[in-house]
């Protein structure tokens, strides 16, 4: 176990002295992120994502303030690149355009729901008022275009909860036409806020409600939360290669016979390998993470779920090192295959182009990527997600990971290690 | 004294080749011992079953009564090995190497540090072991080479050809930490293709070809094997074809045998004065320039000659 930590530490401090590699790790994603980000317009500001006009049906069955606020914002000038909203008037139509893969998501707004959320007078003399729930059907096909979708319901839920916009103009607005009174209009606020914390979590509506403060600032999606974790992905494929090109390196180098004849078994030098790749590629990642936070004030979003989705993430590609490795014969063949590896899975896996605008075969087979799970899981995170909505990337990843390991000890035991 | 290696039947084939053919030998506790042979002969393949790199194809060896085939671990912890080919990393200075493979051996904490320190001293390179191994010269690297193999401070080292392709300054002081550590009481095999180390450092010597051992024993038992016998070396000019003239001298009375090195002819006599005239008049007649005549007493160059009918070195 010792020795297998200590083999590890040693990897890393290699890849980190490696001159070439640190390129491909750091610097190339760096400034690739950097690149795409003056491309898309991100630093000057003019706001244009990756990501445009998202389809959208809206069914607002609500005859109330609150309902047409949430149409509202989706019809707004700050909305207006990133989406695309439609009106419909059934829900069970709407459904099936996302059924068809017309729309990215359909949101349908119950009757009542203003209702629920502001009671009228003699609703409080009722006493028990439910708040009735908006829901959204998402696109399965088209995980990054829903996540924003439901972001943006996310943001109005939780202006809601604190009066900060579409609640308190809403109230305001039902003062000044004199519908309540101002003392009544302190109790709705609060009463508004009751409600939806009590709101019991539920799948199908997939609202997850912001307790964090509303800083005020128009909803808008940050592009370079989706490029910057596709091109620090993408390296990191980079990064398992050159792990696993070093197990090959120090058989021709004449380290790994050497490590044989000390008293170190081959599990133990072995492991100290994977061992390895995982701490380079997850160093790899944190830097990465950690340079465009500070530079580019880029939120990731969750510290533990970007923590724990680096990790799991890193996993999964490590997998694919191994495999890589135990099927190439030469240093210079994990190389190559490597790179093709390397740039395949960064255009599977979303890193160039967004999936959403892929054809279906190709989201399916970009499944077999860890870039694609990762990203999903970046993007939730990115939108305000936790740890807690990352559990489908995350099984993938470490069910990925498995597997190639697996696979790789079967193809690796056929070889043996001594031979040069 | 008692045997600290024994080898029974040793054999390995890769696929079809027979690299070593059955051999046997035993190295007392104490002793340098070495394997002489051309290359290709089976040494490194030697030191590997014996290191527990490869699995032997037959046979079996015990190394301080454990056997290498069905105890490796603690084989392995008996022995050092310094293997031919330069086994670091060189991105890593000479004290990081030295202190990783110090941790594979088992050794931590403050002991390790000092042992790493007391290598350092013993190989001449504390000055030098903050950089990088890559930024060494070639006899500064086989000199780490040779540190990495005594951090654990083994009973019996292997050294497998150590002072290939390196100056000669670096080469005698490797020779002269051999015999210092053997000094200190540990037991070497020395593996080389020069005659000389050898012949400078063994108690014992096993002649080892085609994956064969021919002769083994002290270096007189044996020179005795080849009899009486003389050695005329002659120097010659590096534009002078000495093929021809290596042939010419077989043709000479009472010469055993003619060979040729680079741009020396080795020519085995009985009696090196009553051969030393026409050796000289078979040049001179073919115009060929000999810058100087050595004779020598018979030599392991010689016993090889004797045994195999070719040189060492070829
Ligand atoms: N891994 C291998 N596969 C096949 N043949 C080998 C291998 N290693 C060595 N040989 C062959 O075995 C013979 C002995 O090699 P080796 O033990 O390296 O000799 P030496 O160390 O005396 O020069 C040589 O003919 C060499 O070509
Ligand atoms: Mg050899």
């Amino acid at each position: 176990m010792l020795k297998t930590f200590l083999i590890g530490i040693k990897d890393v401090k290699l890849a980190f002295r490696d001159r070439a590699a640190l390129i491909f790790m750091l610097l190339a994603p760096f400034l690739l992120t950097l690149g795409m980000g003056l491309v898309t317009g991100r630093f000057s500001g003019s706001g244009s994502s990756g990501i445009s006009d998202i389809p959208v049906v809206i069914v607002n069955l609500d005859d109330g303030e609150m309902g047409q606020a949430l149409v509202d914002i989706f019809n707004s000038e700050e909305l207006a690149e990133l989406v695309e909203p439609n009106l419909g008037t059934s829900p069970e139509a709407a459904r099936r355009q996302v059924d068809e893969d017309e729309v990215a998501a359909a949101i349908i707004i119950p009757a009542g729901f203003t209702r629920s959320i502001i009671p009228q007078q003699e609703d409080f003399a009722n006493g028990d008022s439910e708040v009735v729930k908006i829901e959204m059907y998402a696109n399965p096909a088209r995980p990054t275009s829903a996540g924003i979708i439901k972001s943006i319901l996310d943001e109005f839920m939780s202006r809601i909860e604190e009066g900060s916009l579409s609640g308190q103009t809403s109230i305001l607005q039902m003062v000044i036409s004199g519908r309540i009174t101002p003392e009544q209009a302190e109790a709705a606020g609060e009463e508004m806020g009751k409600h939806l914390q009590d709101a019991p979590e539920d799948d199908t509506l997939a609202i997850t409600l912001n307790t964090s403060t509303a800083d005020g600032e128009e909803i808008k999606f940050d592009v370079l939360a989706f490029l910057a974790p596709g091109m620090a992905l993408m390296f990191l494929m980079y990064t398992v290669s050159y792990g696993g090109r070093s197990i090959l390196t120090e058989k021709s180098q004449g380290t790994l016979p050497r490590l044989l004849v000390s008293p170190t078994n081959a599990t133990q030098i072995l492991g100290g390998k994977v061992f390895g790749i995982f701490l380079t590629g997850a160093a790899q990642m944190l830097i990465l993470i950690g340079t465009t936070s500070l530079l580019f004030q880029l939120k990731w979003g969750d510290a533990l779920g970007v923590i724990v989705l680096v990790l799991v993430a890193v996993f999964g590609a490590t997998g694919w090192g191994m495999l890589i490795t135990a099927l190439a014969r030469t240093p210079a063949q994990v190389g190559s295959i490597g790179s093709a590896i390397m740039l395949i899975f960064g255009i599977l896996g979303g890193s160039f182009i967004s999936l959403d605008q892929m054809p279906p075969l190709v989201q399916t087979i970009s499944r077999i990527t860890p870039n694609a799970w990762a990203l999903d899981g970046f993007t939730t995170l990115a939108l305000g997600g936790t740890l807690a909505n990352l559990s489908t990337p995350i099984t993938a990843l470490l069910t990925m990971g498995s597997i190639l390991f697996v696979v790789s000890v079967i193809v690796f035991g056929r070889k043996n290690l001594a031979q040069k | 004294m008692a045997n600290i290696l024994e080898v029974q039947n040793l054999t390995k084939n890769y696929g079809d080749f027979p690299a070593v053919k059955g051999i046997s030998f035993s190295i007392k506790e104490g002793e340098i011992f070495s394997l002489l042979g051309p290359n290709g002969a089976g040494k490194t393949t030697t030191i590997s079953m014996l290191s527990t790199l490869y699995a032997p194809t037959s046979g079996n060896a015990t190394i301080a009564g454990h056997s290498v085939t069905k105890q490796p671990m603690d084989v392995r912890n008996a022995i050092g090995v310094i293997p031919q080919d330069l086994a670091l990393y060189e991105d890593l200075s000479a004290r990081e190497n030295l202190t990783f493979w110090g941790q594979m051996y088992g050794l931590s904490g403050a002991s390790l540090k000092n042992r790493v320190e007391e290598v350092l001293g013993q190989i001449g390179l504390v000055d030098k072991a903050k950089d990088r191994i890559k930024t060494y010269s070639g006899g500064m690297k086989r000199r780490v080479n040779i540190g990495v193999g005594l951090l654990h401070k083994p009973k019996l080292l292997f050294m497998d050809e150590p002072t290939v392709g390196i100056d000669p300054q670096s080469r005698r002081a490797i020779l002269d930490t051999v015999k210092d550590l053997n000094k200190q009481g540990m037991t070497v095999l020395y593996t080389t293709h020069y005659m000389e180390e050898a012949e400078e450092l063994s108690d014992r010597v096993g002649i080892i070809d085609h994956g064969e051992l021919i002769a083994i024993g002290t270096q007189k038992e044996l020179t005795k094997q080849v009899g009486e016998t003389e050695t005329l070396i002659l120097h010659i000019g590096e534009n002078e074809d000495p093929e021809a003239l290596v042939t010419a001298f077989k043709g000479i009375k009472d010469v055993l045998e003619a060979n040729v090195v680079d741009h020396e002819i080795s020519v085995i006599t009985h009696s090196a004065k009553d051969v030393l005239a026409s050796v000289v008049m078979k040049a001179n007649e073919r115009g060929i320039k000999i810058h100087s005549i050595d004779i020598r007493e018979p030599n392991l160059e010689a016993v090889f000659l004797h045994l195999t009918g070719r040189a060492l070195r070829d």
